[in-house]
């Protein structure tokens, strides 16, 4: 029996694809994001480019460094995804925090108590709210499989949609369809403290076992934390919010940091094409540090006062020039 | 010293935040009834951020986005009552956005604070304007690049923004002298800077106020993209401190009588132009607890690493 | 069937949004998709409201656990709907001021913003402020000396947390000019500036290279979760 389906929910999950394109669209941002991290790390570079006036070309001029990336680091993704189908062995070191997800699942089971799943508290254009129902649909097996109840709420009905449809399909995958219950994936309100505050109340009354948040959280993030470690739960949270991550280090039982959280849905499925693309990862990592090395090492003979520091000035300043611009 | 430690390793959480509301309201109470702060030494990034607006040409146009809501006004709202006093000072012309859906309150309350108190001559929609929330985060960001008034056609009041005295002049955010910002997470300073001070090509400045969980995630981009940071509470009670002994300066009264502020020069400066100072008691108080707590919490630590090491011996 | 043509969608409209900032021609059809998710988000939210009522009705009508809450929360949502699309106090809008309801529900005046200003404010704010007993908490269970990088991170903790405050000023305000970069407001500005700033960049840079791959792996139809375990992996 499924409780809770609509014409409604039905319609809802028509749109999926145009959310997870909307989230996916967010990538190319995140990509900027990271080429003016470069920059500044490398090249300490004051202004990126100027775009936005309007203009009349074919390519948006001053965009081609950002175009390069990538390409580059696309490709190499792509490259080892397909050595990994043809069979190439690759190897992918452990996840104690991804390990842990079905001792916690047991848990609840055996404590007859249920899992807390919370996708952070941003909309389906932010690719950890993605990344975070990738990591749901697979939690949501295990409890279908271990016959533990799933609790989501959400901050987002849009999330609420997309998770729901996440959740559905893991039970039917796992063929406990009968069990899986819309109702217990639920909205609560977009506002930060009042779904931290619905939350915390829903964590304190129904002692979850098992509390997973992951996605994007901002300062409730302390607040779940230290209220699921007043309750003794297993803790396993994962997020790309940096400014995050050490209070769920320091409340956590384990933490998926910044990349591992990306990774998780990749390592969960073990799937040979998937883990690729990580190894693919590994590769952009290492240009991107050269790249760094090279202008860390260029800015430092500039600034020495060698023979040869005004010739490597123009170098730098030129590089810096076609990286910025 | 067992029966200590005993007590320390059993200790209820709850003890915990009684201590931290003691810390806390103790300073708060005594700062309130002194009405003494503490003094303030401004670090580069906040003594920037005043630099930047003080070196503005007199009547600029400032764009100031209060991205934060009630729940961190208490850190944030010394900022922008800050920075919304310095601009009114030096005479500069403020327009008012928020991508919070509460920001636009909190410009209100602002305005009303600062410019209608003590700035009474500034005309709403000539001096100053209020255009509210815009909903989109970063797809605002976009339009502004290109078309300001697309992206905020009216004011909060719902007054056009077409025939806006204050924004003639104004095609797009690059025509402002400067963006000061005031961010309480997303969308905020990071984004701001990677939609729209980077696009600009550094045409447009921009200053930053941000919680102390951001701080470091800002620092990173502190002093390229970003002209001054203001980092928590901290950096909030640096920036007043920095008009405060402004304003204090004899040598600044001809153009203090200019801008028009009530009251001229004086050394009593009123206690709304003090609280992230005495923020600061507080702030003190809670740190100073949270390095007891810490020291207390390795003192049980390694008594108990001790115990074990002998048990199993 | 229905998981091929999301996936069709999924991919195509992604690539469009890839694509749309290096293209002029294409910069309209992105931003038309991001308008387009504004839209769905709006619609979407009646469903979340739907899912709400539904939800809480069920729990009152059930007393379970926590029930009042349940009905507190009918209760608040009712008189803010209430409120807000009945624009009750709204003074006129001057522009229109012959048009009824033409004023903003959150002008000044109005019950929306005593709402605001005298619930949601001291409520959100309280729950902001609960922040720092969690912290403090937080710091007495978990900051423990266990190895030589924990003590590290606790060094480096004791001069953040006293340098940005008046303590490191009274503590080390007296080093000479010589050792002014050992006062600890310049120590804590310092551990930011410098091991902070490279610690981001490096997790930023890495955290956007795993959304390059995970954005990848979806707009290539190789990883289907975000659609259930059912989709499994290409």
């Amino acid at each position: 029996m499924v409780r809770g389906r609509s014409i409604t929910s039905d319609a809802a999950r028509m749109m999926l694809p145009l959310l997870a394109v909307c989230a996916v669209a967010g990538f190319q941002h995140t990509l900027a994001s990271a080429h003016t991290q470069e920059i500044a790390a490398a090249v300490s570079t004051e202004d990126a480019a100027a775009v936005g006036a309007p203009t009349t070309s074919l390519f948006t001029p001053g965009k081609l460094p950002l175009a390069v990336a990538i390409i580059v680091t696309s490709g190499c993704i792509i490259a080892w995804m397909l050595q990994a189908r043809a069979g190439a062995s690759m190897y992918l070191r452990r996840i104690p925090a991804l390990d842990a997800v079905t001792n916690a699942v047991g848990r609840s089971t055996e404590m007859g108590r249920p899992v807390l799943f919370i996708a952070g508290i941003q909309d389906m254009d932010n690719i950890q709210t993605v990344a975070g129902i990738t990591v749901l649909s697979h939690v949501a097996k295990t409890t279908a499989e271990y016959d533990a109840t799933i609790e989501v709420p959400t901050s987002r009905s849009l999330v609420m949609e997309a998770a729901r449809e996440a959740v559905r399909g893991s039970y039917q995958a796992a063929g406990r369809f009968d069990a899986y219950n819309a109702d217990a994936i639920r909205y609560i309100t977009d506002e930060q403290f009042g779904f931290v505050a619905s939350v915390s109340g829903q964590m304190v009354r129904e002692k979850p076992a098992a509390c997973f948040y992951m996605g994007c959280f901002f300062a409730e993030s302390l607040i779940l934390a230290e209220t699921g470690n007043s309750i003794g739960a297993i803790q396993i949270a994962g997020t790309a919010e940096s400014s995050q991550l050490p209070f769920f280090v320091a409340a956590c039982d384990y933490t998926l940091i910044g990349e591992e959280f990306m990774a998780a849905s990749a390592y969960l499925s073990g799937a040979p094409d998937q883990i690729g693309s990580l190894k693919g990862q590994d590769a952009a990592k290492v240009i991107v540090a050269t790249l760094i090395l090279l202008g860390v090492v260029l800015a430092t003979i500039a600034a020495l006062n060698l023979p040869q520091s005004e010739a490597v000035s123009r170098v730098f300043e030129s590089l810096k020039g076609a990286l910025g611009s | 010293m067992e029966g200590v430690l005993g007590i320390l390793e059993r200790l209820d959480r709850r003890w915990v935040f009684l201590a931290m509301a003691l810390a806390v309201a103790g300073p708060i109470l005594v700062m309130g009834i002194t009405r003494k702060t503490l003094p303030e030494t401004p670090t580069d990034a906040s003594r920037a951020v005043f630099q930047v607006v003080q070196s503005l040409p007199r009547g600029s146009t400032v764009l100031l986005s209060f991205d934060f809501d009630p729940g961190s006004a208490g850190e944030l709202e010394p900022m922008g009552v800050s920075m919304a006093r310095q601009c009114a000072l030096r005479g500069h012309k403020m327009v008012f956005i928020s991508l919070w859906p509460l920001g636009g309150q909190m410009i209100d309350q602002t305005i009303k604070k600062v410019l209608r108190a003590d700035f009474p001559h500034l005309q709403d929609g000539v001096d100053y304007v209020n255009l509210g929330f815009q909903t989109g985060n970063e797809q605002v960001m976009r339009v502004v690049l290109t078309d300001f008034k697309r992206a905020f056609p009216t004011t909060k009041a719902g007054r056009a923004t077409a025939d806006l005295p204050i924004l003639s002049g104004i095609e797009r955010v690059g025509d402002f002298a400067l963006l000061a910002q005031v961010s309480a997470g997303y969308p905020g300073s990071k984004e701001w800077v990677q939609y729209v001070v980077s696009a600009s090509g550094g045409k447009l400045p921009m200053v930053s106020g941000c919680t102390g969980v951001q701080t470091p995630q800002l620092y990173p981009y502190f002093p390229g993209q970003l002209r001054g940071l203001l980092g928590a509470i901290k950096g909030a009670a640096e920036y007043e401190s920095l008009i405060n002994a402004w304003v204090s300066d004899p040598a600044n009264a001809a153009e203090m009588a200019s801008a028009g502020a009530d009251g001229g020069v004086s050394a009593v400066i009123p206690p709304k132009y003090l609280e992230a100072q005495r923020r600061m008691g507080p702030q003190l108080g809670a740190h100073l607890l949270m390095v007891v707590l810490i020291l207390l919490g390795n003192v049980v630590y390694l008594a108990q690493r001790r115990s074990q090491r002998r048990a199993a011996a | 069937m229905m998981r091929i043509v999301a996936l069709a969608i999924a991919s195509v409209a992604g690539l469009v949004m890839l694509l749309s900032p290096f293209f002029p021609a294409m910069e309209s059809v992105g931003a038309q998709s991001s308008e387009i998710f504004n839209v769905i988000a709006a619609i979407a939210f009646i469903l979340g409201a739907g899912s709400l009522v539904k939800v809480n009705l069920s729990r009152v009508g059930r007393r379970d656990t926590g029930w009042g809450y349940a009905f507190v929360t009918l209760l608040c949502f009712a008189i803010t709907l209430i409120v807000g699309l009945g624009k009750i106090g709204v003074p006129p809008n001057p522009q229109f001021a012959a048009t009824p309801w033409a004023g903003e529900k959150d002008a000044a005046g109005s019950a929306f913003a005593w709402i605001y200003e005298f619930i949601l404010t001291p409520i959100t704010s309280t729950m902001f402020a609960l922040l720092a007993f969690y912290v403090a908490s937080a710091a007495f269970r978990a900051f423990r000396a266990k190895n030589r990088e924990a003590m590290l991170l606790l060094g480096t903790a004791f001069i953040v947390l006293l340098g940005r405050t008046f303590a490191g000023v009274w503590l080390t305000g007296g080093f000479p000019e010589w050792a002014s970069g050992l006062r600890l407001e310049n120590l804590s500005m310092f551990i930011m500036q410098v091991f902070n700033t490279a610690g981001n960049r490096a997790i930023i840079i890495g955290i956007a290279l795993g959304v390059t791959a995970t954005s990848l792996r979806i707009l290539l139809g190789i990883d289907r979760s975000w659609m259930g375990a059912g989709g499994g992996s290409a």
